[in-house]
């Protein structure tokens, strides 16, 4: 455990419980040590229900154990992201339910929609609870972006007999009768204006549901604008981009940008390489997370603690059944790497994926 | 003895026959095979073999890390060598809450002919971890 971390978590009772408890923390780093915060980061709850006022018990404990756990922090990370699909089949009672158990967590905690919590209504009781799908707020010195990138085509939300059915084909990852994700016209717009007011010398971080960059688009891994939003962050020195969505450990560095993804607190998903019959595009920077073990209901999930130093995002991944991993910016490499697995000779057999 | 002759003649005419199939029947025994592996897809994704609403889909889109071509394989938390189908009972019976199937079962053959026509291609390795 490093030192900061052991800093963090120290004091009182719940520093003795956090230090016993595997806590992964989001780092930026930036310049001037003015901009180096933390900020906690939970994301793909997924809560599920099953009848009236019963809800997968499985996904519940996910969620609730990242709150506890973040809950613990001290001192206190700045702020919380949530990554998006708090819900399953975004109805009001999941989205309701997913609220209660989220609205525990100490702190101001900022919100990503995903496409499970979308597609029933189209956002609206999602919107009633927290408000825009897209904004930005500048914290520190840092300017944050967050963007609602799993919309899709006109055509393909009014195809359906019933906003339940919508949800349904949307919901199913693998669905040869889905949509691509995208952000669309009116975002775009408004993304263009709101980077264009701002210093090239200022450290951008966006935050997505689906990835901004193309590795799978049969699971949408994916985000059709990817390209254009690339080079819209280009000319910043330092831009990064978090997303959820994938529920796997991703990152990767494409010129300025640095990407990494979160982990999911519900389950995990396979590698796209591990589909044996199409083609994917899995950052090569990529270490792994380890295959999950079939036997233990919370490995290979977890949460996020980051760290801001620098203008680049450090990430640790509070694995619920694994030891921690710890991305960090790399200075000399120019992109983020695993602190223990980074070199292929470190790398240890979980982590083959095939 | 006539009788005797008659009755072998009768068998390898017999046996010569039963090794000859057309290119319909093999169509036909395919045909059947996506049937039931389409019925298994239908299965994998519908959430009616437990009782929470749970989808095999949802942890395995197209079926991918199931590992259909490393079973039969030893399994520590069994405490021996297991095959795919009791891996399949296991995930009924705990994320989706429901109850086992035979390994006989319909649905059961539906559902690992399935995870094996999404696992087409790869080379068999039993015991692989």
């Amino acid at each position: 455990m490093s030192n900061s971390r052991r800093n963090f978590l120290k004091s009182t009772g719940a520093g003795l419980i956090a230090g016993m408890l595997p806590i992964s923390l989001v780092r930026l780093s930036f310049a001037q040590s003015s901009q180096d915060f933390t900020f906690g980061y939970i994301s793909d709850a997924h809560i599920q229900q099953i009848k009236g006022n019963k809800f997968v018990r499985n996904w519940d404990q996910g969620l609730k154990r990242a709150v506890a756990e973040a809950n613990l922090l001290d001192p206190r990370p700045d702020f919380f992201m949530f990554g998006g699909d708090l819900a399953q089949l975004g109805s009001k009672a999941e989205l309701d339910h997913g609220a209660d158990i989220l609205g525990a967590l100490r702190g101001k905690n900022y919100m990503v929609v995903g496409e499970h919590d979308y597609y029933y209504d189209l956002g609206d009781y999602w919107r009633r609870l927290y408000g825009d799908e897209y904004y930005s707020f500048d914290h520190k010195g840092v300017h944050f972006v967050v963007l609602n990138s799993v919309l899709t085509y006109d055509d393909w939300n009014n195809k359906w007999e019933t906003p339940m059915r919508r949800m349904q084909e949307m919901a199913l990852l693998d669905n040869p009768n889905g949509s691509p994700f995208m952000v669309g016209k009116r975002q775009m717009e408004w993304l263009k204006k709101d980077l264009a007011k701002q210093d090239r010398n200022t450290p951008v971080v966006v935050f997505s549901h689906s990835p901004l960059q193309k590795i799978f688009r049969n699971w949408n891994f994916w985000t059709e604008e990817a390209d254009e939003i690339q080079k819209l962050l280009a000319p910043f020195k330092q831009s990064n981009v978090i997303y959820g969505h994938v529920h796997q450990i991703q990152y990767n560095q494409i010129g300025n940008i640095a990407f990494n993804s979160v982990m999911s607190t519900a389950w995990p998903w396979p590698y796209p390489s591990t589909y044996a019959q199409a083609e994917s595009h899995l950052p090569i920077l990529t270490v792994p997370m380890n295959r999950a073990d079939p036997f233990d209901e919370r490995d290979a999930t977890g949460w996020q603690f980051m760290n801001i130093h620098s203008g680049r995002v450090d990430t640790s991944f509070n694995l619920y059944g694994n030891e921690n991993r710890e991305l960090a910016w790399n200075d000399k490499r120019g992109h983020l790497a695993d602190t223990r697995y980074q070199e292929k000779q470190d790398r240890i057999p979980p982590q083959t994926q095939y | 003895m006539r009788n005797l002759t008659v009755v072998l003649l009768m068998l390898i005419a017999g046996a010569a026959h039963a090794d000859e199939f057309t290119k319909e029947d093999v169509a036909r025994w395919q045909a059947e095979y996506e049937m039931v592996a389409r019925e298994g897809r239908k299965l994998w994704t519908s959430g009616e073999l437990g009782t929470n609403g749970v989808a095999c889909a949802q942890c395995h889109p197209n079926a991918a890390n199931t590992h259909a071509e490393t079973y039969p394989k030893f399994q520590k938390q069994l405490g021996r060598v297991g095959d795919l189908w009791e891996m399949v009972n296991w995930c009924i019976r705990n994320p989706l809450q429901g109850k086992e199937l035979a390994a006989d079962d319909p649905k059961m053959i539906a559902i690992v002919s399935y995870i094996h026509k999404e696992r087409k291609g790869v080379p068999l390795a039993p015991g692989k971890h």
